[in-house]
């Protein structure tokens, strides 16, 4: 085999920059707390709705039903909102997406925009493309803001600053915008932050929006924030630009129902969010465009092991649930939907650049249980690993071990040598030895005391006393049931 | 526009090219869902929850009484009052640009209802001539009836009516961001409290 056409082990994969991650390990352990407890509140949501399972399987009906019809319902949403006077783009990948973005904005001679969140934009780089042609872009949820003055990008889909400690943020806003130095007060800082963002947004000549769900039998569109930012973004300037991907078609206003009982909920633990707005059209005077965006989604829905990814509707608890995410933070997945749900997005996306990701799991299926619309997440994980072992991405050596292990666990003795040679090697060899640089199990964690006997030598010594017991209580019961008679 | 058609082709028949199995929708408005034995208590306590204050009076007069006795509001500079019998002193028809809104301190408008399982309030631009004005004040204040008070979201959507251009919102307590280490902070971008008055 030419070593040529081998893939080249990544020095950006998962595991080494979980490892830059994790290597200060205070922040490691305050970060996978902070995203227990909101993990925490959600439960406390979760279980306070009776119907709730009831809900996570409407939802799940719902989604399933719209990306089978999703040509007809886009379709359907194209005509309904241009009715309303909205105009509708639709852009095949990203670079389409940024150029239709660009080309309103000439068009409109306007060049200072208020963003608010949305991960399509992040997945489509739309920040830096923008800035390289001379426009301002001012993300105005605060978590982005935050990492946007920290020339970050978010690690987190709902919490983007997770990551950060609020003296970091005080540092960053000293620096930026002159609050004073040493003060990392949340709320001093969060008033200062909405002092100065008050300005962007008088000044912007544009508003740009996410869209958490594109109603087809109305052609308007729901955007879900607590801060109140997409709002003022898109009511204050003349042109709301918001962007959407197919999957986030919903057929009817009522199921708005399901999923705005389910989706703060599952992100946040809160009940809702402080603002669910309802947008149909442009305001009287203004212009409303929206843009539809493929970016391979169309392919995902082709795969019949991975279509049902598409049902995602961007709360994260899948994320503040995973205890690879929360230890590992949400840089280490080097793509804009990080975590469970983005390790599934991500290698349909670049498979090259994200083969380990499928990896980056236990299998523990904790995702799977908290996931709003029942999507079968760790199974889909499952899955891609054997996809990207048989194209042959994941590196040479991970597949050799791979291979090896499959020889041995089909063969019965050497199974049955290798583990002799494991209990007591184990237990005889130095530490040194045995915590090698190759052991990579032995990172960061000791290995267990490996047992005296295998659990074959357990197992058949067990059923021989077992049936010596068995001896016994059969003739003390007969003894017993003869005593009775006697009686 | 060629391009655009192009891409918009190229994705639709790329959609319909891989049929997938489709189930029926079902049905999401009627169902055996969250009831409450005192709704108003109940959006009392979500509201209180998340920042907000809420309280039943018996009519407008007593909510003006009431918002007369605070000096935040009986000393603010401008009031946006889309209710008549709690006057304000900003005349929204006016008002040109919605930018000129932004020294304004309260608003009063009436929600059209309120959702006990979530404190949710459904508001329209139905006759409010800037929208921006839900956003850019720094107290809102809301009047919703006792009859307009409803359990959960399902009896909310079944009245969710959208026939033309317009704009809707849920709104739940004041604007809030927890984007510092998890510490809630009340009063990001959009108003700074919310109060609800039920009234008979």
């Amino acid at each position: 085999m030419a070593l040529a056409t081998l893939p080249v082990l990544k020095s950006q994969d998962h595991p080494t920059l979980a490892n830059v991650f994790a290597a200060d390990e205070d922040r490691a352990h305050w970060h996978d707390g902070a995203l227990w407890f909101v993990r925490q509140k959600r439960d406390r949501q979760a279980n306070s709705v009776p119907e709730w399972e009831q809900l996570r399987e409407l939802a799940s009906q719902i989604k399933e039903h719209a990306i089978a019809n999703v040509a007809e319902y886009l379709e359907k949403f194209e005509s309904n909102a241009s009715a309303l006077g909205a105009v509708v783009h639709w852009a095949a990948d990203a670079k389409e997406h940024n150029e239709i973005v660009l080309k309103i904005l000439r068009e409109n001679h306007v060049q200072r925009i208020a963003k608010s969140k949305s991960m399509l934009t992040e997945e489509c780089h739309l920040n830096p493309y923008l800035e390289k042609n001379g426009i301002e872009v001012v993300d105005t949820d605060l978590g982005e803001w935050i990492v946007q003055l920290r020339q970050e990008s978010p690690s987190h889909i709902v919490l983007p600053a997770i990551h950060i400690k609020r003296q970091e943020v005080g540092e960053t806003f000293h620096e930026h915008i002159g609050t004073p130095e040493g003060n990392s007060d949340p709320e001093f800082l969060a008033h200062a932050a909405r002092h100065h963002l008050r300005q962007k947004f008088i000044s912007a000549e544009v508003g740009i929006t996410g869209v958490n769900f594109a109603i087809a039998e109305t052609g308007g569109f729901v955007v879900c924030t607590n801060e109140g930012n997409a709002d003022l973004g898109a009511s204050l300037p003349n042109i709301h630009i918001a962007c959407m991907g197919i999957e986030k078609i919903i057929p009817r206003i009522e199921d708005l129902s399901v999923f705005t009982r389910l989706l703060a909920r599952s992100a946040t633990g809160q009940p809702i969010t402080a603002y669910t707005s309802h947008f149909h059209g442009p305001r009287p005077g203004g212009q409303m465009h929206i843009i539809i965006v493929d970016n391979a989604r169309s392919d995902i829905r082709s795969s019949p092991d991975f279509h049902r990814s598409l049902h995602c509707i961007r709360c994260g608890a899948c994320m503040n649930t995973c205890p690879v995410y929360r230890r590992s933070g949400g840089h280490s997945y080097s793509n804009a939907v990080p975590g469970p749900i983005g390790s599934i997005l991500a290698p349909a996306l670049e498979p090259e650049k994200h083969y380990s990701l499928p990896y980056a799991c236990t299998l523990c299926g904790s995702c799977t249980d908290v996931c709003p619309v029942k999507i079968d997440i760790h199974h889909q994980l499952l899955t891609w690993r054997r996809e990207l072992a048989g194209k042959k991405i994941i590196p040479y050596s991970k597949r050799l071990a791979m291979k090896f292990t499959s020889v041995l666990l089909r063969n019965s003795w050497m199974y049955k040598l290798a583990g002799a040679i494991g209990r007591t090697g184990l237990r005889w060899s130095p530490r040194w030895i045995v915590y090698n640089p190759l052991n990579v199990w032995g990172k960061g964690r000791d290995l267990p005391e490996p047992p005296r006997e295998s659990f074959r030598a357990q197992f058949a010594k067990h059923k021989s006393e077992q049936h010596r017991v068995e001896g016994n209580h059969t003739s003390s019961s007969n003894s017993s049931s003869s005593n009775g008679k006697a009686h | 526009m060629q391009p655009i058609n192009a891409s918009r082709k190229s994705i639709l028949n790329k959609l319909r090219s891989q049929p997938l199995p489709s189930n029926p929708l079902p049905e999401v408005i009627h169902g055996n869902w969250l009831r409450f034995k005192s709704p108003i208590e109940q959006l009392g306590n979500v509201l209180r929850s998340v920042g907000a204050t809420c309280e039943s009076l018996t009519d407008l007069e007593s909510v003006r009484a009431k918002l007369q006795s605070y000096p935040e509001f009986s000393d603010a500079k401008r009031v946006l009052s889309q209710i008549p019998e709690i006057p304000g002193n900003v005349t929204l028809e006016n008002v040109e640009r919605p930018h000129d809104l932004e020294d304004v301190d309260f608003l009063i408008v009436r929600g059209e209802m309120a959702v006990a399982e979530n404190g949710a309030v459904w508001v329209t631009d139905k006759d409010l001539k800037h929208r921006v004005a839900y956003f850019i004040n720094q107290h809102l204040i809301m009047v919703v009836r006792k009859a307009d008070v409803l359990h959960n979201m399902h009896e909310a959507y079944a009245r969710v009516k959208f026939s033309g251009p317009g704009f809707g919102c849920f709104i739940s307590g004041p604007s809030k961001t927890a984007d510092i280490e998890q510490s809630l902070v009340i009063g990001a971008h959009g108003c700074r409290t919310m109060q609800l008055y039920i009234v008979d």
